[in-house]
C-alpha cells in the first residue's frame, strides 16, 4: 500500500460516533411486508410515469414506473404482487405530504422477473454509452448515499482522470456502508472496476474513515493486486461530503458553481457502486438497500430492506422502544425527524434512528447569537454560516444568495458547535426554500405578464381590423348604391383613398409603410382600383341588368362573388412593389378580403337557403373569376405574400416564446403600426 | 469694460454650447417609457387583477410612479410586496389597504365543465387568455396560465366557475420559519 499524502478541508467537527451498536452484526434480510409504498419520486428530478394500472399482476424487479425526461429514473416493483393503488401517500419528506406512490399487496412468492446479464462491455467497445446510461436508467440506479442523484447521468462518456468511491460514511449512528464493505467488498470491488472502465478513469481511490478498519481490510483484501487504491481518511465529520472528500484525496477544491467533473474527478457512494453491479452484471434492477436500524431498538443492526418497506414495518422489526418519541431518516446531523412513520422506504433512506430522550435529548432553547464564529471555524464549505443566519433571520434572501447560501451542505457542523444552540441548517433550509418559492412566483409573474401584453396587442388589432373592415363594407355599398361605371371608378378611388388614409393612420411611426403606400405605387395601385372597378360593373351589367339602388337580397352574393375576385388585385400590386414596407397593410387587406368573403357567405346562407351544390358552384366560380384576373405575375405574388405571411407568424410565434424581449422586437419588425401603439398607450 | 465683455461674452458663451450638449442629449440619450414604472411592474405580482383600481398591474406601476396611487393597493402582492415597493421608492411602509381586498391564499378558477353553457363571457374577461372554449362548446381553464384573479367569476350567468385553493406539494412546500424564541 502506497502513502498517499492526504489533504484537509476547512472546518469539521467530531461528534461521538455511536456506530458501534449497530455495526456489529451481520446485514439481515428484513421479512417481506404485507404492504410496498414505492414512491414515484424517489430521485432529483422529475417523478417517474407509471406504467401499471391498479389491480396488475406485477413481479419482483418489473418496471411499474420509467424515467420522465433526462433527470430522472425508473422505479421497480420490489416483490411480486398485485397492484393496489395509485395515490397519494404520506412521504418520508419533512413536510409528511403525500406524493404519488405505487402501492403494491404482496404475495410471498418474491416470484422475479427473468433477469439476464447486459453485454455491456460489448456496447462499451462499440463506444455506444448511451444503452449503458440508458440501461441505468432503467434499472433505476441513483446515489444512495443521499442525494439521490441518477447515477446514468454522471457517465458522460469522457474520460475521468480520478474515480473517487465514497465509503467515509462521516455520520453518526450509520454503519450500513460499514457492513456493505466489511460483507460485499468482492462485488463491490467488481463494481469499481466496472465503474472504472466506463468512466475510464486513469486512477480508482476510494476513501474509507479510518474508523472503520475492518471494511478497509476487508476492501484491501478484496482489491489486492489491482489498481484500487484504499485510503484511510480521518475520522473527520463531513468527510464523507463528496467535494470533501474530493478534496482529502485529491486536494482539488470544487469551487462554487463548478462540478467536479469538469475537474475529471466524479465521485460514487459504495452502495450505488453495488447496484451498479448488480444491475450491469445480474441484471437486478434497484429494489432493495441496506439501512441502518438504531437508536432506542431492541435489536439494532443494518438490515437489506425492499425499498417501499412501511417505516413503521421497519422500526417494528428492529424492536422499537415505548419510549421512542421520534424517528430520524437519516443521521442526526443531516436527517429529519419523519411526520409519520407510514411512508415507505425510498432510496434515500440509509438510516432510521429511533430517538429518545436518553440518546438524543432536545436541544436547549435558543439563545442569541453571540457572534463567536465558533460556526465559522466548523463550516467545511467556507462560508460564514453567522451571515447567512443573521440574513435568513431577516428574510434578506437576496444577500444570504450573495453569500452562496446555495453552497451550503446542510451538514449541521455550525449548528453543532453553537454556544447558543440555534438549529443553523433550519434557518438555511427555510431561507433556500423561500428562494425557490420567489423564483417559481417570478416565473409565473413573468409568464402572466407576456400573457396579458399579447392579449392587450391582440385586443387592440382586432379593433382595428375591424374598424377597417367597416370602412370597407361601407365603401362597397357607396359602389353599388352608384349604377354607372365611371361613378363607380370614383368611388373606387375614394375607397382606395380611405384604404390609403387608414393604412397611413395604422402605421404612422413606421415611415416606410407610409412611403409605400404614397409613393411609387399609389398611381399602379389607383389604375389597378379603377379597372378592376370597371371590370366589377361590367359583369354586373352583363350578369343582372336590372341592379337596384339598394342592395337586392339575391344580389350580395353575386356581388361578393364578383367584388373578391377584383380586390386582391391592388393589394397584390401594392405587396409586390413594396413587398417588405406594406406587408402589414397587404396583411391587413387580406384579412378583411377573407373576412368579407365569410360575410357574404354567411349572409347567403341565411336570406337565401340554397340547395347544397350552390355554395360549391358559388365557390368554383369566385375561384375561376379570380384566377382569371390575375396575371401570372400577381399569381405569384400571391405565393409569395402567402410565405411571407406564414414566415412572419412563425417568426411572431418564435419570438413569443423565447420572451418577452425579444417578442417586443420581433413584434417591432413584423408589425411596425401596432407595436408603435402599444408604445404609446 | 473689456474685462468685463470678454468675461460676459465667455459666459454666455459657456452656456450656449453646455446647453447645445444638454440639448442634443436630452434628445439623443433620450429613454423611451418610465424605468420606475417598469421596476414597480416587476415587483407587482401580475395576478392583473384590477383590486387597486386600476385595469391591470402596468397602470397599477404607472400610478404609482406618477404619485397618483398609493403602495399599498395590491392585495395579491401582500405584506412583502407592499415592502418591496417601499424599498424601491424610498418610501415609508404602511399597511394593506383593506378598502382594496385582504390578501388571499393562491387560487386556481376551475370551470364546472358539466354546468358550463359556453358563453364565452369567462373568456372575454380572463386578463391573461387562460381560459380555451368556444361559443356553446365548453369552456376550461388552463391551469397553468391560470393567475387566480377571479375576473371570470363575475360575468358567468350559470355560476359554474370556482376558485380553488392551490395545494402545497412536495416541489412547492416551504420550510417552515423557526418560531423565534424573543430574548431579551
Amino acid at each position: 500500500m502506497s502513502v498517499r499524502q492526504l489533504h484537509r478541508f476547512h472546518g469539521g467537527v467530531h461528534p461521538p460516533e455511536h456506530k458501534m451498536a449497530s455495526n456489529g452484526s451481520r446485514i439481515e434480510p428484513a421479512p417481506l411486508p404485507p404492504q410496498l409504498i414505492i414512491a414515484l419520486s424517489q430521485h432529483i428530478g422529475s417523478p417517474a410515469e407509471p406504467l401499471v394500472a391498479v389491480g396488475e399482476r406485477v413481479l419482483k424487479g418489473q418496471m411499474i414506473a420509467q424515467a420522465s425526461g433526462t433527470l430522472s429514473a425508473a422505479v421497480h416493483a420490489s416483490s411480486s404482487g398485485t397492484v393496489l393503488a395509485i395515490e397519494p401517500r404520506p412521504s418520508a419528506h419533512p413536510s409528511g405530504l403525500a406524493a404519488p406512490c405505487i402501492v403494491i399487496a404482496t404475495d410471498g412468492e418474491e416470484r422475479w422477473l427473468e433477469r439476464q446479464p447486459v453485454p455491456w462491455r460489448d456496447w462499451l467497445a462499440a463506444g455506444d454509452v448511451r444503452a449503458i446510461r440508458d440501461y441505468l436508467r432503467d434499472m433505476g440506479v441513483v446515489g444512495l448515499g443521499g442525494a439521490m442523484f441518477p447515477s446514468h447521468l454522471k457517465l458522460t462518456g469522457g474520460a475521468l482522470q480520478t474515480l473517487v468511491i465514497n465509503g467515509a460514511e462521516c455520520e453518526p449512528y450509520i454503519s450500513c456502508d460499514d457492513r456493505l464493505m466489511r460483507e460485499r467488498a468482492g462485488e463491490i470491488v467488481a463494481g469499481i472496476a466496472l465503474l472504472a472502465e466506463l468512466t475510464q478513469a486513469s486512477e480508482v481511490l476510494v476513501g474509507i474513515e479510518d474508523n472503520k478498519p475492518e471494511a478497509i481490510e476487508a476492501m484491501r483484501l478484496a482489491a489486492g493486486g489491482s489498481a484500487i487504491d484504499i485510503v484511510a481518511v480521518p475520522t473527520i465529520y463531513p468527510s464523507g461530503g463528496a467535494k470533501q472528500l474530493i478534496r482529502i484525496l485529491t486536494g482539488k477544491e470544487v469551487a462554487a458553481g463548478v462540478r467536479s467533473t469538469d475537474l475529471g474527478v466524479q465521485c460514487f457512494n459504495v452502495g450505488t457502486v453495488y447496484a451498479a453491479y448488480r444491475a450491469l452484471e445480474h441484471g437486478e434492477p434497484l429494489i432493495s438497500r441496506i439501512v441502518t436500524l438504531t437508536g432506542t431498538v431492541a435489536k439494532p443492526g443494518n438490515v437489506e430492506a425492499l425499498l417501499g418497506t412501511p417505516l413503521d414495518f421497519l422500526l417494528h422489526h428492529a424492536g422499537a422502544h415505548d419510549e421512542m418519541e421520534a424517528c430520524i431518516y437519516g443521521g442526526p446531523m443531516m436527517g429529519f425527524a419523519l411526520p409519520t412513520l407510514a411512508a415507505g422506504l425510498t432510496k434515500a433512506g440509509n438510516c432510521l434512528l429511533a430517538k429518545s430522550q436518553a440518546i438524543l435529548p432536545r436541544a436547549p432553547a435558543e439563545m442569541p447569537c453571540i457572534r463567536c464564529g465558533a460556526c465559522a471555524d466548523a463550516c467545511p464549505a467556507e462560508l460564514q454560516p453567522m451571515d447567512l443566519y443573521w440574513f435568513a433571520r431577516s428574510k434578506q434572501f437576496g444577500r444570504a444568495q450573495e453569500r452562496n447560501l446555495f453552497d451550503c451542505i446542510e451538514c449541521g457542523a455550525c449548528a453543532y458547535v453553537c454556544p447558543s444552540h440555534i438549529r443553523l441548517v433550519d434557518y438555511y433550509r427555510y431561507a433556500k426554500s423561500e428562494i425557490w418559492a420567489a423564483e417559481r412566483d417570478k416565473q409565473a409573474a413573468d409568464l402572466a405578464r407576456e400573457r396579458h401584453t399579447f392579449r392587450q396587442f391582440r385586443l387592440e388589432r382586432d379593433k382595428q381590423e375591424k374598424a377597417e373592415r367597416l370602412a370597407a363594407r361601407a365603401a362597397a355599398a357607396k359602389q353599388q348604391a352608384a349604377g354607372k361605371a365611371e361613378a363607380a371608378a370614383k368611388t373606387a378611388q375614394a375607397a382606395t383613398a380611405v384604404e390609403q388614409a387608414s393604412a397611413a393612420n395604422a402605421s404612422m411611426p413606421a415611415g416606410d409603410t407610409v412611403a409605400a403606400s404614397k409613393g411609387a405605387p399609389s398611381m399602379d395601385d389607383k389604375q389597378a382600383k379603377i379597372a378592376a372597378a370597371m371590370a366589377r360593373a361590367a359583369a354586373r351589367r352583363a350578369g343582372t341588368p336590372a341592379t337596384g339602388d339598394t342592395p337586392d337580397p339575391v344580389l350580395p352574393s353575386v356581388a361578393a362573388a364578383q367584388n373578391e375576385p377584383a380586390t386582391p388585385a391592388p393589394a397584390l400590386t401594392e405587396s409586390a412593389a413594396t413587398p417588405a414596407g406594406s406587408d402589414d397593410a397587404a396583411a391587413l387587406r387580406a384579412e378583411r378580403i377573407r373576412q368579407a368573403m365569410a360575410t357574404a357567405k354567411a349572409r347567403r346562407t341565411g336570406t337565401l337557403a340554397p340547395p347544397p351544390a350552390d355554395p360549391k358552384q358559388q365557390k368554383r366560380e369566385m375561384e375561376a373569376a379570380r384566377l382569371a384576373a390575375m396575371s401570372v405575375d400577381e399569381r405569384a405574388a400571391l405565393e409569395a405574400e402567402k410565405k411571407a405571411k406564414i414566415a412572419a407568424a412563425m417568426a411572431r410565434v418564435a419570438a413569443q416564446r423565447q420572451g418577452e424581449e425579444t417578442s417586443a422586437q420581433r413584434q417591432s419588425e413584423d408589425q411596425p403600426a401596432q407595436r408603435g401603439d402599444e408604445e404609446k398607450s | 469694460m473689456s474685462a468685463l465683455g470678454l468675461s460676459l461674452m465667455l459666459m454666455a458663451g459657456l452656456a450656449l454650447l453646455l446647453g447645445a450638449v444638454l440639448g442634443f442629449a436630452a434628445v439623443r440619450f433620450r429613454v423611451e417609457g418610465d424605468p420606475i414604472a417598469a421596476q414597480i411592474d416587476a415587483i407587482l405580482p401580475q395576478t392583473q387583477c384590477g383590486q387597486c383600481g386600476y385595469p391591470g398591474c402596468k397602470p397599477y406601476a404607472e400610478a404609482i410612479a406618477n404619485d397618483e396611487a398609493d403602495i399599498n393597493q395590491c392585495p395579491p402582492g401582500g405584506d412583502d410586496g407592499v415592502r418591496k415597493l417601499a424599498e424601491l421608492l424610498g418610501r415609508d411602509y404602511k399597511p394593506l389597504n383593506a378598502e382594496h381586498g385582504a390578501p388571499a391564499p393562491r387560487a386556481l378558477a376551475v370551470i364546472d365543465e358539466a354546468r358550463c353553457i359556453g358563453c364565452t363571457l369567462c373568456i372575454q374577461a380572463c386578463p391573461v387568455d387562460a381560459i380555451v372554449g368556444a361559443a356553446k362548446h365548453m369552456h376550461t381553464v388552463i391551469a397553468a396560465e391560470c393567475t387566480g384573479c377571479e375576473l371570470c367569476i363575475a360575468p358567468c350567468p350559470v355560476d359554474c366557475i370556482a376558485m380553488l385553493p392551490v395545494g402545497v406539494t412536495i416541489p412547492t412546500w416551504r420550510y417552515p420559519t423557526i418560531p423565534l424564541k424573543v430574548v431579551a
